[in-house]
């Protein structure tokens, strides 16, 4: 007894190490990543000045692709001086202002995201009912993802400023760009969770009938587990799609207080800090890898089966 | 479940069917015939195999009386109530060729399915659980996962979980056909043990003649186009033993089955 509750203490402990080497080995990846990436983007700049200054070498950069002088291409160090800076005006450095904002962001994101899966998840539960009802609805789903956002970004911000005053809480036009997220959202949650809610076995679903099951029960205890692997590959897709979402949404609803406003900013000031709006795209990729690390975490947690043997 | 029920339960037929028949996509152009005419008794505490070739009809047979699917003509009657009467009220639990146990579940968690399912509290499912651990003999393995463990014991824990809430009657699918033939006598045997024990009514497809006459108390052979029982073989060769494999009346009853089972072509 003393004996495998030492195994099973020793079986924990190496878990815990393996997750902790995992995310080490991960943020080490990613910021061999960025460092490559970094490296990359200043050699092709240092190809492309060589032809600005000398006109002489590198006859492809400039001519067929783009050049790089320091208004298109700010120098890295520009970049990552910039992060620190604090932009005139302000008594902030830039990371701070930037941060703000993408908080801003990942709240529109998060909510429309949480909205998404429960709209995209009961829309998925009701197609499970009945095979009609799926040929039936599922094109118009596909057809849903074909209007373009940008178009109904604004009409979407015009009903929350003027349509929903019977809501118990005033409406805020953050809210409006949590809509446009969750539209993007809950398309591959429908998608991935119609194939995971009916990925049981027949045999599966003969048994639950055979102990008479209710339906919820069945949906409860085995549909919606069967359903996991799939739902998280579309949970990774739609945490991103909901930053892409909130963002889009941003610049097209004229909402204040985000990234996507940063952006827009940055790009209309684009001459007086170039590297302000690369820094202001950054955060939004930083974002995106956050949440998709976030959702892939609990992913890990819920379903992982790391560290069990097989048998053979 | 009052004692007065149990005994009432005692008299009568544990399976009746009177001219039960089944055809798949009655009326379409890929209609099937799969059964046809069946009258069959099964008593209680008895042990009935149905074997066949394929599309004889025998899984289909088990299913009708399983209530997952309806028959197209004639009664199927479970403890004296219709199938799916029965259904409802949790007279039976199957088994299946594949143990289809639950792999987000551990062992302990599968075999506690049914009982979740009918309400009962976590402390008496764990009970229960246990207890049906060490009818299979598994009592080590509560807290693996099914991926952790071996087919045969994967197939002890799927009897395990059918049998936890106590049904009255056991329908199984061909359970052991996956495994090799090693594991499978060693099924045969911990089988019949449990059947001694519980003395619950079983009723078992299979494909293997050798299978059937060891096992059970009765055999039904079906023969295919379209589906029906072609003969019941009485199989009473009394405790079954190692010693039971080598016995001639063992052997004559497979001759027997297998007569049975060329008649019916």
């Amino acid at each position: 007894m003393v004996f495998e509750e030492l195994l099973r203490q020793r079986a924990a402990r190496e878990q815990r190490r393996d997750r902790m080497v995992r995310t080490g080995r991960q943020i080490v990846v990613l910021g061999l990543f960025i460092c490559l990436l970094g490296l990359l983007y200043s050699l092709y700049k240092v190809m492309g000045s060589a032809i600005d200054d000398v006109q002489s070498g590198w006859p492809v950069i400039g001519s067929i692709l783009p050049g790089s002088d320091d208004l298109r291409m700010p120098p890295v160090l520009d970049i990552v001086g910039g992060i620190f800076e604090e932009p005139r005006g302000t008594d902030e450095p830039f990371w701070s202002i930037v941060g703000k904002e993408a908080a801003f962001t990942l709240r529109e994101a998060a909510v429309g995201f949480a909205a998404g899966v429960v709209v995209g998840l009961g829309i998925a539960i009701v197609l499970t009912t009945s095979g009609r009802l799926e040929r039936a609805l599922v094109p118009h789903v596909i057809a849903s993802q074909t209007i373009p956002l940008i178009a109904i970004a604004p009409i979407i911000v015009i009903w929350g400023r003027k349509s929903f005053d019977f809501l118990p809480f005033e409406w805020q036009d953050w809210m409006s760009v949590s809509i446009i997220a969750t539209y993007l959202t809950f398309f591959p949650v429908t998608i991935n969770g119609l194939r995971g809610l009916q990925s049981p076995r027949p045999e599966n679903l003969e048994l639950m009938d055979s102990y008479a099951a209710r339906w919820g029960q069945t949906l409860w205890r085995l549909r919606l587990p069967a359903s996991l692997p799939y739902l998280f590959s579309a949970f990774k897709i739609a945490a991103t799609a909901s930053v892409v979402g909130a963002i889009v949404g941003e610049i097209s609803a004229g909402v204040k207080g985000g990234l996507g406003r940063r952006v827009l900013l940055e790009a209309q000031r684009y001459t007086t800090g170039p590297e302000r709006l690369y820094i202001a795209v950054l955060g939004a990729a930083a974002l995106g890898i956050f949440v998709f690390a976030a959702i892939s975490s609990i992913e890990y947690a819920l379903v992982g089966r790391k560290g069990r043997e097989t048998v053979t | 479940m009052s004692d007065t029920q149990g005994s009432m339960d005692a008299h009568r037929l544990a399976v009746e069917i009177r001219g039960g028949s089944k055809i798949f996509n009655l009326g379409r152009h890929n209609e099937v015939k799969a059964l046809t005419d069946i009258d069959l008794d099964i008593g209680q505490g008895e042990f009935v195999t149905l074997i066949g070739p394929s599309g004889c009809g025998k899984s289909t047979l088990l299913r009708l009386i399983a209530a997952l699917i309806d028959t197209t003509e004639g009664t199927v009657l479970v403890n004296g109530k219709t199938a799916d009467a029965a259904r409802l009220d949790r007279d039976y639990s199957m088994v299946f060729q594949r143990a289809g146990l639950f792999e987000w579940r551990n062992v302990s968690r599968n075999i506690e399915l049914p009982l979740e399912l009918m309400g009962w509290k976590a402390a008496d499912r764990r009970q229960r659980s246990a207890e049906m651990l060490e009818l299979v003999k598994l009592d080590e393995f509560a807290r693996h996962h099914p991926a952790e463990l071996s087919g045969g014991m994967q197939q002890r824990v799927a009897i395990a979980r059918a049998m936890s809430f106590h049904p009255k009657l056991l329908l199984m699918d061909e359970p052991f056909g996956a495994l090799d033939e090693m594991t499978r006598e060693h099924m045969q045997h911990e089988l019949l043990r449990i059947w001694s024990e519980t003395r619950i009514t079983v009723v078992f497809v299979t494909h293997s003649i050798a299978e059937a006459v060891f096992l059970s108390t009765k055999v039904v052979v079906m023969s295919p186009r379209p589906g029906r029982i072609a003969a019941v073989v009485d199989n009473d060769l009394g405790e079954r033993t190692e010693a039971t494999r080598d016995d001639p009346a063992y052997f004559a009853n497979i001759t027997a089955v297998r007569e049975a089972l060329r008649g019916g072509h």
